[in-house]
C-alpha cells in the first residue's frame, strides 16, 4: 500500500492509531481525547507540514502533506489538522512564519472576501470557516486596492459566532473589523483566493476519499458478521452489489484526490489543467461522500445510524467536508465555464492533457 | 491496510505526447480526405479496410508485440493514447480494434510459434479482422454453460453449434471462440471448454446478421455444422479455458473505450451551448467533466498496472461498471442539458442527430463485453464477499 513507505503518513497513523481510536473517541463525550492528540500531532511536527524549516515549520513535501491529509481523513480526526496546515501553507507563500498551535484559513468559502484597507486593518465577514473556534490564529487572504496579501491574525481579534456543520464540527462565521494584522505581507503574482480555495478544495477530497476508504473497510468486516435470514448478509448478491459500488465510489474519490494532489505537488502554476484536476477531484469527491455514504448506512441498517456506531463519524464528516471551499455545485460551474469558454474543440485536448 | 483500491496517478510519459500529435495529424489527413466524419458515430461504412491497413501502416496495431511478430514494442501506455485519441474522433476502428486488444494479445500467449508468425504480422499490417465467439443462445454471461461441441476427429476437431451475438463475424477473416470438448465434472463446473482459432469464410459456418435497435447489423449468429478445425489451432490447455479466460478481462475492461462510446454528444453539447452558458447548463456540463476526467485517470492508471505487469481483474472492473454506467447515461444528461439551448445553435441538428443514436446506442453499454452484475459478482469478490 501506499501509505506504508511515507514516514510523515506512518508517523500520523501511529499517533491515530494510539490516540484517535474511532471507539474510544466515539464513546467519549467530553472530548477529552482532543488534547492528547493535538499534543501528540504538534510534537511530530505534523501540523506544520507545508511550512519550511525557517518559518518554522518541519519542511515536508506537498505530496507528503497530502497523503497526511489523506490519513486523516481514513480515521476521519476532528482536530484542526487539515486547517492548520492549510493556514501554515498560506502564511509560507507569503514568507510569513507560522506560529505554534491550532490555526485555521479566511476565507473558507469562494463566495466571502476580506479586504485591506489603507490603514492596513482587515474586514470582513467569513462563514463557514472551519475550527475557528479552536484556532489561536488565523491565516487571512485579504483583498486590496494593490492586490491580494497574506496576513496573520489574532484569533482573539475577531468575533466568531460558533456553528456546528453537518458532522458535527465546528464551522463558525467569523467577522473582522479593523483588525490589525500581526504580519501582512504581499502575495506572489497570480496568487489569488482561487488559488487558496483550489489547494482547500483538494485538502477536503483527500479527506472524504479516506472517509470513504474506512466505510467501505467497517461495511464490509460488518457484511461479514451480520446475519439475516440465517447466513452472512455478504452472502446476498443485492448487498455485495451495493458494496462493489461502494468500493467504486471509494476508488473513483481516492483516484480523483490523489491525482489533483499530484498534479498540485508537480505543478508551476494554477493552470487549466491543474484547476480541471483540483475541482473534478471536489466535484466528484463530493458526489462519492454522497453516494458511497449512503450505501454504507445501508449495509449497516438501523445500527449505522446510532451515535454509539462509529459510522457516522466518517459518514456525516465526509458529507459536511463537501461545504469547505467551495461546494461542487460551486466547482461544477466554474468548470464549466471554463470548458465553455475554451470551447467544444478544446474539451478533448484538456481532458487529455492529464 | 484497507480494502480500497488504490489508483496511482500514472502520468502518460512525454513521447506519448509526441505520438498524440501524430495521431492527431494522421486523423485530420483522413478526415480531410473524406475517410469518415468525425460528427458521424452512426456511419453505415463501420467497415474501413483501406484505413485499417493504414493505421497498420503507421505501426500502431500490436504496438506492444514483440518486434518478430511484426510489433514495435512499445508501452501500453503509447497504445492507450493511439485508442482514445481513434475514439474521440470516431475513427472506424471495427476491422482492428478486437485483434489488437484481445486476439492478437491471447494468440501471442497460447498459439504455436508458426500460427503466430502467419496471423500477427497480417494484423499488425491491419489486413485481418478478428471476432469472439464466446455468447450462445442460452450462455451469456454464464460463459461456462456453453454447449457448442468440439468433438475429436482425426488431426483435429468438427464444430458444431451456434454462437451468438458476435461482433464483426460478418466481416471476421477469424474468430477464437470457446467450444465444449469435455462434460463439465462436479468439482468443476467451468471445466471441459477449449479456446480455439477459426479460420472464418469457410463451408461450415454459416453467418446471420442480427439486426440491432440502433439499426445497425453489427452482431450475428454463427452457425457451425460440421466444422474441420486442425489440432494446432486449439489455444491453450484443452479442457482448460476457465484458467486462461479471466486474465485477459484486463485489457478488455480498462481502455478507454469503456467510456468514450458516446463522448462525442458532450462535445455537441459544449458547441451547442456556447461561450456564455446559464448556470444550469455550466454545473451540468462541469460535472460531467469531473467525472469523465476521474474516469480516464483511472483507466490510465490501470494502463500503467498492465505495463508494470500486473494483473488488475479488480481494478479494471471497477472502470468499466463506472465507466459504461456514466456513457450509458450521457446522452440522457446531456439531453436534459441541451433542453433550454438556442433553436439557433449552429450544431442543433448534429446534437439531435448524434442523441438519437447515443440513445439507441445506450442499453448495450452495460451488457457488451461482461455486464454490470458480473463485474459487480468480481468486484465483490475481490472485496473478500465471494
Amino acid at each position: 500500500m501506499a501509505e506504508s513507505d511515507n514516514i510523515v503518513v506512518e508517523t500520523a497513523e501511529k499517533i491515530f492509531a494510539d490516540l484517535a481510536d474511532p471507539q474510544t473517541i466515539n464513546n467519549d463525550k467530553k472530548n477529552a481525547w482532543q488534547a492528547p492528540l493535538w499534543q501528540a500531532l504538534s510534537e511530530a511536527g505534523l501540523p506544520l507540514s507545508w511550512v519550511p524549516d525557517d518559518l518554522g515549520g518541519s519542511g515536508a513535501s506537498l505530496a507528503d502533506g497530502f497523503a497526511l491529509l489523506n490519513a486523516a481523513g481514513r480515521f476521519a480526526v476532528a482536530v484542526p489538522l487539515a486547517e492548520t496546515m492549510l493556514a501554515g501553507w498560506l502564511l509560507a507563500q507569503a514568507k510569513i512564519a507560522s506560529p505554534e498551535g491550532e490555526m485555521t484559513v479566511l476565507p473558507a468559502s469562494p463566495k466571502d472576501r476580506i479586504t485591506l484597507d489603507s490603514d492596513g486593518s482587515l474586514s470582513g465577514r467569513a462563514r463557514g470557516v472551519p475550527h475557528a473556534k479552536a484556532a489561536k490564529h488565523f491565516a487571512v487572504l485579504a483583498h486590496g486596492k494593490d492586490g491580494i496579501s497574506i496576513a496573520l491574525v489574532d484569533a482573539g481579534k475577531g468575533r466568531i459566532e460558533s456553528g456546528l456543520n453537518v458532522g458535527y464540527d465546528h464551522s463558525d462565521t467569523v467577522t473582522l473589523d479593523k483588525v490589525q494584522p500581526v504580519t501582512r505581507k504581499a502575495a506572489p503574482k497570480e496568487f489569488d483566493q482561487t488559488t487558496l480555495m483550489l489547494m482547500g478544495g483538494v485538502a477536503r477530497s483527500l479527506q472524504i476519499a479516506g472517509a470513504l476508504e474506512s466505510m467501505l473497510d467497517i461495511s464490509v468486516r460488518y457484511s461479514n458478521e451480520r446475519v439475516a435470514f440465517e447466513k452472512k448478509i455478504s452472502k446476498f448478491q443485492a448487498v455485495q452489489h451495493n458494496l462493489a459500488r461502494l468500493a467504486g465510489e471509494s476508488a473513483a474519490a481516492l483516484a480523483a484526490a490523489t491525482s489533483a494532489a499530484d498534479a498540485i505537488a508537480n505543478a508551476t502554476a494554477f493552470n487549466d489543467e491543474v484547476y480541471l484536476e483540483a475541482a473534478s477531484a471536489k466535484i466528484r469527491c463530493a458526489e462519492a461522500a454522497e453516494k458511497g455514504g449512503a450505501i454504507a448506512h445501508q449495509v449497516h441498517g438501523a445500527i449505522g445510524f446510532t451515535n454509539e456506531h462509529i459510522l457516522h463519524r466518517y459518514s456525516l464528516r465526509a458529507l459536511a467536508w463537501r461545504d469547505d471551499f467551495g461546494s461542487e455545485s460551486h466547482w461544477a460551474v466554474e468548470l464549466g465555464k471554463l470548458v465553455a469558454t475554451r470551447g467544444a474543440d478544446e474539451l478533448w485536448p484538456l481532458v487529455a492533457s492529464r | 491496510m484497507t480494502a480500497a483500491l488504490r489508483f496511482d496517478p500514472i502520468r502518460l510519459p512525454e513521447k506519448c505526447e509526441q505520438l498524440r500529435k501524430e495521431v492527431r495529424a494522421f486523423l485530420a489527413e483522413e478526415i480531410a480526405a473524406g475517410t469518415f466524419d468525425p460528427h458521424k458515430p452512426n456511419r453505415e461504412d463501420t467497415d474501413a479496410p483501406e484505413f485499417s491497413r493504414r493505421v497498420g501502416a503507421k505501426g500502431w496495431l500490436g504496438m506492444t508485440w514483440p518486434k518478430k511478430y511484426g510489433g514495435q514494442e512499445r508501452s501500453f501506455l503509447e497504445r492507450y493514447v493511439v485508442t482514445e485519441e481513434m475514439r474521440v474522433a470516431n475513427a472506424p476502428t471495427r476491422r482492428f480494434f478486437v485483434a489488437d486488444r484481445q486476439s492478437g494479445p491471447v494468440l501471442i500467449k497460447y498459439a504455436p510459434e508458426h500460427i503466430k508468425m502467419d496471423i500477427l504480422p497480417r494484423i499488425c499490417r491491419g489486413e485481418i479482422c478478428f471476432a469472439i465467439g464466446m455468447s450462445e443462445p442460452n450462455s451469456g454471461s454464464d460463459l461456462f454453460a456453453a454447449k457448442t461441441r468440439a468433438t475429436k476427429t482425426d488431426g483435429g476437431y468438427l464444430i458444431n453449434g451456434t454462437k451468438i451475438w458476435t461482433s464483426s463475424a460478418h466481416i471476421a477473416d477469424y474468430m477464437i471462440a470457446i467450444f465444449r470438448t469435455s462434460p463439465p465434472t462436479k468439482e468443476n463446473r467451468r471445466h471441459g471448454l477449449t479456446q480455439f482459432l477459426v479460420k472464418m469464410k469457410q463451408p461450415g459456418i454459416k453467418v446471420n446478421p442480427i439486426g440491432q435497435i440502433t439499426g445497425q447489423y453489427e452482431f450475428n449468429e454463427v452457425v457451425f455444422t460440421d466444422f474441420f478445425v486442425p489440432d494446432d489451432h486449439v489455444l491453450g490447455e484443452v479442457d482448460g479455458a476457465w484458467k486462461q479466460a479471466t486474465s485477459e478481462l484486463a485489457y478488455e475492461r480498462s481502455g478507454p473505450e469503456r467510456f468514450l462510446e458516446t463522448y462525442y454528444v458532450l462535445t455537441e453539447l459544449v458547441r451547442a451551448v456556447g461561450p456564455n452558458p446559464d448556470t444550469r447548463s455550466a454545473e451540468g456540463i462541469g460535472r460531467l467533466v469531473a467525472q469523465l476526467h476521474t474516469m480516464r485517470r483511472m483507466s490510465v492508471s490501470v494502463a500503467g498496472m498492465l505495463q508494470a505487469g500486473k494483473e488488475p481483474v479488480v481494478e479494471a472492473s471497477i472502470v468499466k461498471d463506472i465507466g459504461t454506467v456514466w456513457e450509458q447515461q450521457l446522452p440522457h444528461r446531456v439531453r436534459d442539458l441541451a433542453a433550454f439551448v438556442e433553436e439557433t445553435a449552429t450544431n442543433r441538428e448534429t446534437l439531435e442527430r448524434q442523441l438519437d443514436f447515443a440513445i439507441k446506442t445506450a442499453p448495450k453499454l452495460t451488457i457488451q463485453g461482461g455486464t454490470t452484475e458480473v463485474l459487480r459478482g468480481i468486484i465483490a469478490r475481490g472485496l473478500g464477499l465471494r
